[in-house]
């Protein structure tokens, strides 16, 4: 599905408890915007995957490069194909498994 | 074999050729200093852990190797903070190792702690905590490679006190890796579109920075200008990459730069970016800088091309390499035309002088100074308008030569950085011109020097005032002047007489002779200059405008 306001980047990144930090902290202090996050460990846990939803503006460029540039970041690419409906549908995670 | 956390710490920083540490001890660093009881590594004991990592600043600005400073945790650590910032913004390759709480305690609030990593995350390079004691092996090197490598900058490793204590048995040292070399490397199809649009122009212009220190280029720089007669301007970072005597030198460009460099900075068809990132104090209005000119930016930092200014063509990569590889296919180029415009610039639009019999005038002060001490010695400076006339005139021939903050614009910088750079160098004479404003910053650290009896001359330009802010109150808030002149001026010359330093003032006619006098001699020493109050630093490109809007520094013809 594509949705051309938004991009997903993907990001692999060494698992351990400052990672995140590091990630949002650069949005923060460079004024980037972003718009969702979904983070999870993957295979034996050494490295995690980020997906961060950003809007597709002129800034896009330089947060790429500010992403390659932290150390813990391993790989990082940019998806215009996604599912845009995870971001929107979040609150299902909690929803609760019978009715009434 | 079986060592404690801070004994591998340390002997893992001996490996890496640390031979200084400047720090202050502290609860949470004790095991580290007990290690560095035992070991060759001499240690400085700062007075403030600000002035600790500015000393360490001293060391790798002077020498281009990183230096370590330590800290302990909770106020050790957030007093780094300011320095540590200023590394990051003028890529020093600094390394901070803070203690911190045992493992256990963290998040509990516990007496002297701090988020030493969360704090630093936005200001350093990189940060480690460590979580383990076997991480030590990785983390260290890692933060030395990290440090040094590509655009250098600060990183901070901070260790809890139970992993300084726990002991670990095991067979043998790592091995360090021999670092591949920083080498760029261009092939010919890379080389083959720069020289077309290099020979092509008609107004060429290097505009240089820092990042031609930091790769060692000055050498490479200097055979490529003189082959094609390129003028070289060069940004406050960059002062010392290019001899200031050259006839091709244009000085510095930017805010305090001289009339004829930004004008003919705009003039230019052709802008050599190298080593430089396009910071708003060199360009002005960026939008405005440099209209009529192709860009080719050449820098290491990817994030820096295109981040401010869009560039025609870019290289990411090692300057001074990439300047090796394109000086053999760049054609020898009198320029003559180009040449005789720029001599025209330079004597239509001069750089003011005050007049040589004004003996009081910072200016000349500095420039006496600059006859009076050896063409090697390292000068450093505060933050101000004095360091903005040692920018302008100070006649600088090698690099490394001019410690200044730039990008975080610290005032304090002045003094503890001359202390690193001379202990680095102590067999060379230190100059740290500073003002009134800055040098109470970090006054303290004459304790520090009186220890050491390094050969420093402090020399503060006295004006009552913080001087650049009464500047601009004059010139952009039509003269409302608040919290810019002091009610009271220290007694600069008792109160190094206090610490243990010989001083004196130096206000009268003849009082520069003994000026000379004491620089010609070794050891610390602390000069006091009153100079007018109301001097100003020009031309000046006011915050916002284009650089070619300059107040001041005009010519009046006779």
């Amino acid at each position: 599905m594509q949705n051309n306001d938004y991009y997903v980047i993907e990001l692999v990144v060494r698992n351990h408890p400052g990672v995140m930090s590091h990630v949002t902290g650069l949005f923060a202090r460079r004024a980037f915007n972003l718009e969702g996050i979904l983070c999870g460990r993957i295979g034996d846990g050494t490295t995690s995957r980020i997906y961060l939803l950003v809007k597709n503006d002129d800034f896009m460029d330089q947060i790429i490069k500010q992403l390659r540039k932290l150390y813990d970041v391993l790989e990082v690419s940019l998806h215009d194909d996604y599912d845009y409906t995870i971001f929107n549908n979040l609150d299902t995670l909690l929803k609760p498994k019978n009715n009434g | 074999m079986k060592y404690n956390g801070a004994e591998i710490t340390i002997k893992l920083l001996e490996m890496h050729g640390i031979d200084t540490i400047a720090g202050i001890p502290g609860g949470a660093n004790l095991p580290l200093y007990d290690a560095l009881y035992k070991s060759n590594i001499s240690h400085v004991l700062a007075r403030h852990e600000q002035g600790a990592a500015f000393i360490a600043q001293g060391i790798a600005r002077s020498t281009g190797r990183p230096a370590v400073c330590f800290a302990t945790s909770g106020p050790g650590a957030t007093n780094l903070i300011t320095a540590i910032a200023d590394a990051k913004l003028d890529s020093v390759p600094i390394i901070a190792i803070t203690g911190q709480v045992p493992y256990s305690l963290i998040g509990t609030d516990a007496f002297q702690e701090v988020d030493t990593y969360g704090l630093t995350l936005p200001i350093a390079k990189h940060n480690f905590l460590v979580h383990s004691i076997n991480d030590l092996f990785s983390i260290i090197p890692e933060a030395f490679n990290i440090a040094q490598d590509g655009r250098p900058g600060p990183v901070v490793i901070d260790i809890p006190k139970n992993i300084q204590t726990e002991v670990l048995e095991f067979e043998e040292w790592p091995q360090l890796e021999k670092k591949a070399s920083a080498r760029s490397f261009l092939d010919v199809s890379q080389i083959q579109p720069i020289v077309k649009m290099i020979h092509n122009a008609k107004k060429p212009i290097l505009y240089v920075g820092g990042g031609m220190i930091h790769s060692n280029a000055s050498r490479a720089l200097y055979k490529f200008a003189e082959k094609n007669n390129i003028p070289v301007a060069v940004t406050l970072m960059g002062l010392g990459c290019f001899p200031t005597d050259h006839a091709l030198y244009l000085g510095l460009v930017g805010m305090h730069g001289a009339r004829y460099t930004n004008l003919l900075m705009h003039e230019s068809d052709l802008v050599l970016a190298f080593g430089v990132r396009f910071d708003d104090r060199a360009t002005g209005n960026v939008s405005k800088f440099c209209p009529n000119a192709k860009i080719l930016h050449i820098e290491v930092d990817e994030a820096e091309i295109n981040k401010l200014k869009s560039s025609h063509h870019s290289i990411q990569g090692d300057i001074g390499s990439i300047l090796e590889d394109l000086t053999p296919y760049i054609e020898n180029m009198p320029r003559l035309e180009w040449i005789q415009e720029i001599e025209k610039y330079k004597i239509e639009y001069p750089f003011v002088l005050p007049n040589e019999d004004d003996v009081f005038h910072p200016i000349n002060i500095i420039k006496y100074v600059s006859r009076n001490v050896p063409e090697d010695s390292i000068i450093v400076t505060d933050v101000g308008q004095h360091q903005m006339w040692t920018a302008q005139v100070y006649p600088f021939k090698y690099p490394r030569n001019l410690l200044t903050s730039g990008g975080l614009g610290t005032m304090g910088f002045g003094l503890p950085s001359a202390i690193g750079a001379a202990l680095a160098n102590p067999n060379r004479q230190t100059i740290c011109f500073s003002g009134d404003g800055s040098i109470l910053m970090n006054i303290q650290e004459l304790a520090t020097l009186a220890d050491l009896h390094l050969n420093i001359k402090v020399i503060i330009l006295n004006n009552g005032h913080l001087g650049l802010v009464r500047q601009q109150q004059q010139l952009f808030y039509e003269e409302h002047y608040i919290a810019s002149k002091f009610i009271r001026n220290p007694d600069f010359a008792t109160i190094a007489k206090g610490f243990g330093i010989p001083s004196c003032n130096i206000a009268e006619e003849g009082g520069l002779d003994t000026l000379a006098e004491i620089l010609s001699e070794k050891g610390p020493y602390l000069i006091n200059i009153p100079i007018r109050q109301t001097e100003n630093v020009l031309p000046m490109v006011p915050p916002g405008a284009a650089n070619t809007e300059m107040i001041g520094g005009e010519h009046h013809a006779k």
